[in-house]
């Protein structure tokens, strides 16, 4: 396995809310391996984007943030405001899902990549960071990109609006890129063509992808390696075709039950809703919708256990197993 | 603030006793300390003004005692002292105030009832109709609003048919109508703007595709969702006939001291020549009354706008 | 012989965008429906999927009669709708109701849930003890009767859509338009909703136009499919001709992109990448619209706009140079 460059231990996020304290995240781990494509899968209420929100130091001040996020070795929580401005597009970048209001709609397009240039290398001269703002654009696949770079967003369709953001996010080479949702707002063939970039800039600079999304066919496509997240804990990980082929923990078999699929006239969807978050269950998160809930499960919060070539957090991952007849 | 909304919304509360927007509103509302205390400020000045045969120490006109009574200092005889031919300023003050308030709430409500309906039918009808509308109230907000009313106020004035109905140049009717006619364009562009904004949400379209009448729609929907900025527009507007009422008393018009009236714009005209003499008190307490009933409704106005935002209501 | 319970013959739809410039001589037109014909029959579900642009949403207004139709015929039960009454199409409306995409938009946060579900009876006058309907439909769609008393707010994203779909089917309609009914839900519970739409038209024969842009949703719901690009129909026929042998090239490139929720078939499938973005239908291309990220397009495609034509699989397809 490639050195480690992004790593989370036991972060949780509380919020103050007038109703109470709201626990978004509640002990998450995660490593993220250099140069891979890390996919974080959850539906909302998981807390997936809280936590890469958390680890870039971009949740308001209401938010209680413990735990520990070591990037390239170095702590980030708490860290001074000057580490976290150096991190922040410097060492790792975060783009999201809506492409429009995340570039500036009264500056030019090259304008803004050059401005993120200069943020982490003062010394880069205006010619020369203009010129590497066109090679970005050119990078991303956009065409006639000398050009293009004198637009305003406003010219700009969806898609390529996203591979701007792209482009202004990976200026400095970060080693990791978070990506939550890029695509979600996105027609299916632009998804495609904005995968592809995201897959083109991970393969060509060596660069850590963390993918979140709720759709697991993007996942399938383009992760190597799989997070998937509930009531704001890891519930399983593992390397994307084992994952899918052979799921260990209800919540991830449930999803990939509830995807329609060829031949099935019912679908078969998870009942009950996400928990609330102000009062979480005492146990497991997903115990009260989990048709194989026994006491034990609703009573303490499991934790993540190597499960064959898996990460699991249920407690009855094989005898569940044994049960279904998998393999 | 916004941004944790956002975060939260994907988090369900479901477990809930039933909260209906208006109770949210008012609990978001009493969070506004400022605006509570005015809401008591206000409410004992009402009660006060109510009661005012018995809150007052003496008659509007009635004099104090015996001369020399004239410009008295604040003693036990005289609470706030007296004016120029010895009536006590404490009474008149709370009779002025009370007529003050009574054209500003009267005035309040005509206009914003007329900037509604006005609002609202532009806003929904939209095209032509709306731009026609609107161009109407640029005429009259465009009009330089002293000079307007004086005109009015005479042309209006001198018509004699009229006087039956508006009532005569001095009297509260009069300006009340003066002030509504010229107060309902802020509340009309607010009101457009909300049902503007409303239009597109598919909640309205879902009442056009089971057939609702456009009506029905302004009435059942439109209006209710609107009542935010509308109760905003409201307690300005208050705020705004009051002092405009000050205003004109100051250049002599509506209720005229020598009718023997009075109002809280003769009071604070009254200041005008109070200052050079060295009667302090027949600025300081007019002037005084006056700001604090303004600021108690900027702070209540300000308190309904946060309490009513409509982001809120999503459960965000 | 049965008439289908919906025709719509030519739709045109076009939108002009006002010019606050000032200067009225250019009017920009956007295109949004451009010639479009389908039919309907009972009971069945004719599912619309295009991406942004396409016009699918415009076509769902304009049946609804919630839109202005520029020019074409739309008949209902065989009763041609335009140019009816408000109180005639007010009788129509009871039999065709919709269920919009966003179930936090789409209902009044003002309005218990119960009131929102008995509006459309409220509107239509219909006698009778309204909390009993209402309760019945919050059962049928699964949420509890008492859940009529609460607010919009309280619920879920889920729950929500699903008193959006009682308040539809609170008239008894015969055909129900439904707009990307399960986008803006989460994905496991898209599932139970979609399970719902099937249960319900099993129970109570109603039709659906189900407008989507989610392939898969579409597939297992819909019985016949229209794939629309740029305000046009590219190509419509049964499900199974569609998704398994498609011939147009537009129909080809979207089941392409669609990815599929297993890494091994991701991996070893042929992608086909269209290049650029959706044109805009202000200024669609001549002739084929699609020619601009066609990777087949030739001098034809650009001056002779193909006509919908029969193919040997059983659809309709729009293209000089089909699969």
């Amino acid at each position: 396995m490639s050195e480690l460059v992004l790593s989370i231990r036991d972060l949780r996020v509380t919020f103050d809310t007038p109703l109470g304290a709201l626990e978004a995240v509640r002990g998450v781990d995660l490593d993220v391996h250099a140069g891979e494509m890390m996919g974080v899968v959850g539906e909302s209420g998981s807390g997936k984007s809280v936590t890469f929100l958390a680890a870039m130091g971009l949740l308001p001040h209401q938010a209680k943030v413990s735990g520990s996020v070591m990037l390239n070795g170095q702590e980030m929580l708490g860290a001074s405001n000057k580490v976290l401005r150096n991190m922040r597009g410097g060492l790792m970048s975060m783009i999201f899902q809506d492409p429009l209001s995340a570039l500036n709609p009264v500056h030019r397009v090259g304008d803004q990549i050059v401005e993120m240039l200069k943020a982490h290398q003062p010394k880069m001269s205006d010619k020369d960071a203009a010129k590497r703002a066109v090679e970005l654009l050119d990078i991303v696949g956009i065409p006639q990109a000398a050009e293009r770079a004198h637009q305003y967003p406003h010219e700009f369709s969806g898609g390529m609006r996203q591979r701007v953001v792209i482009a202004i996010a990976i200026a400095n080479n970060p080693k990791v890129l978070i990506a939550d949702e890029p695509t979600t707002a996105l027609d299916v063939t632009v998804q495609a063509q904005i995968l592809e970039v995201v897959e083109r800039v991970q393969k060509s600079f060596g660069t850590a992808v963390v993918l979140i999304t709720h759709d697991l066919g993007v996942i399938a496509r383009v992760a190597d390696r799989v997070n998937v997240m509930y009531a704001g804990r890891n519930v399983e990980k593992g390397g994307v075709d084992s994952l899918f082929d052979h799921p260990s923990h209800p919540y991830t078999r449930g999803l990939l039950a509830s995807l329609p699929h060829e031949g099935v006239e019912r679908l078969t969807p998870i009942i009950g809703f996400p928990p609330n978050m102000l009062t979480p269950p005492p146990g497991c998160g997903f115990a009260p919708r989990c048709s194989h809930a026994t006491d034990a499960c609703l009573a303490s919060l499991p934790s993540l256990r190597t499960f064959g070539d898996l990460e699991t957090a249920c407690i009855r991952a094989e005898e569940l197993v044994v049960k279904a007849g998998l393999s | 603030m916004c941004r944790m909304h956002f975060l939260i919304r994907g988090f369900v509360l479901t477990e809930f006793a039933t909260i209906s927007p208006k109770r949210m509103a008012m609990r978001r509302f009493l969070s506004h300390k400022a605006a509570v205390g005015s809401c008591v400020l206000l409410a004992i000045m009402v009660v006060a003004v109510i009661l005012a045969p018995i809150s007052a120490r003496y008659g509007v006109n009635e004099s104090v005692r015996k001369p020399p009574n004239t410009f008295l200092p604040p003693q036990k005889l005289a609470w706030f002292g007296t004016d120029d031919i010895g009536r006590d300023l404490y009474s008149r003050l709370i009779y002025g105030i009370r007529v003050s308030l009574i054209i500003g709430l009267f005035t309040a409500v005509i206009s914003t009832v007329i900037g509604c309906v006005v609002g609202a039918v532009a806003g929904f009808r939209g095209g032509r109709f709306d731009d026609v509308v609107m161009r109407v109230t640029d005429l009259f907000l465009a009009f330089p609003f002293l000079v307007a009313l004086l005109v009015i106020r005479n042309t209006l004035g001198s018509i004699g048919w009229l006087t039956a109905i508006i009532g005569d140049k001095s009297s509260v009717r009069f300006i009340v109508f003066l002030l509504s006619f010229f107060g309902w364009m802020g509340v009309a562009r607010i009101v457009r703007g909300q049902v503007l904004a409303l239009k597109e949400r598919e909640f309205i379209e879902a009442a056009r595709a089971v057939g609702a009448t456009r009506r029905y729609i302004v009435r059942r929907h439109l209006l209710p969702n609107s009542i935010g900025p509308i109760m905003v527009a409201l307690s300005f507007a208050v705020v705004g006939a009051i002092t405009a009422e000050s205003t004109l008393a100051f250049f002599g018009y509506g209720p005229q001291a020598g009718d023997g009236a009075t109002s809280l714009g003769i009071l604070v005209g009254a200041a005008k020549g109070a200052v050079q003499t060295g009667y302090w008190w027949i600025a300081v307490f007019p002037c005084f009354a006056l700001v604090l009933i303004s600021l108690a409704i900027n702070f209540i106005g300000d308190a309904l706008r946060d309490a009513t935002d409509p982001r809120l209501d999503r459960g965000e | 012989m049965n008439q289908p319970l919906l025709q719509v013959e030519n739709l045109v739809k076009n939108f002009e965008l006002r010019a606050n410039s000032g200067i009225r001589k250019t009017k920009r037109i956007v295109q949004a429906v451009s010639d479009v014909s389908f039919s309907l029959d009972k009971g069945q579900t004719l599912g619309i999927v295009g991406e942004s642009g396409s016009g699918k949403t415009t076509v769902g207004r304009c049946i609804l009669q919630l839109l202005d139709i520029t020019s074409g015929t739309i008949s209902f039960e065989g009763k041609t709708l335009g140019g009816l009454s408000f109180e005639e199409m007010r009788q129509i409306r009871r039999k065709m109701q919709i269920v919009f995409q966003d179930p936090f938009a789409s209902l009044d946060p003002k309005m218990t849930v119960g009131s929102s579900i008995a509006e459309p009876l409220v509107v239509q006058g219909v006698a009778g003890n309204h909390e009993e309907k209402v309760a019945s439909l919050l059962e049928l769609v699964g949420l509890a009767a008492d859940h009529a008393k609460r607010f919009p707010h309280e619920f879920s994203g889920g729950q929500r859509q699903r008193v959006g779909i009682a308040r539809a089917l609170a008239l008894d309609p015969a055909l129900i338009v439904l707009d990307e009914p399960v986008s803006a839900l989460d994905v496991s519970i898209q599932a139970g909703v979609v399970n719902l739409f099937g249960d319900l038209q099993k129970r109570l024969g109603m039709s659906y136009v189900f407008i989507a842009h989610d392939l898969s949703v579409v597939r297992h719901i819909a019985d016949r499919v229209a794939v629309m690009y740029l305000g046009k129909i590219v190509e419509i026929g049964d499900k199974k001709s569609i998704y398994e042998h498609p011939t147009h090239p537009y129909t080809k490139a979207l089941l392409s992109a669609v990815p599929v929720p297993n890494p091994t078939t991701e991996r070893s499938r042929s992608r086909i990448m269209l290049e650029g973005d959706v044109p805009s239908p202000v200024n669609p291309p001549s002739g084929c619209r699609f020619r601009t990220r066609c990777w087949k397009a030739t001098e034809l495609c650009a001056s002779s706009e193909p006509q919908l034509v029969v193919r040997p699989t059983g659809q309709l397809s729009a293209c000089h140079f089909p699969e």
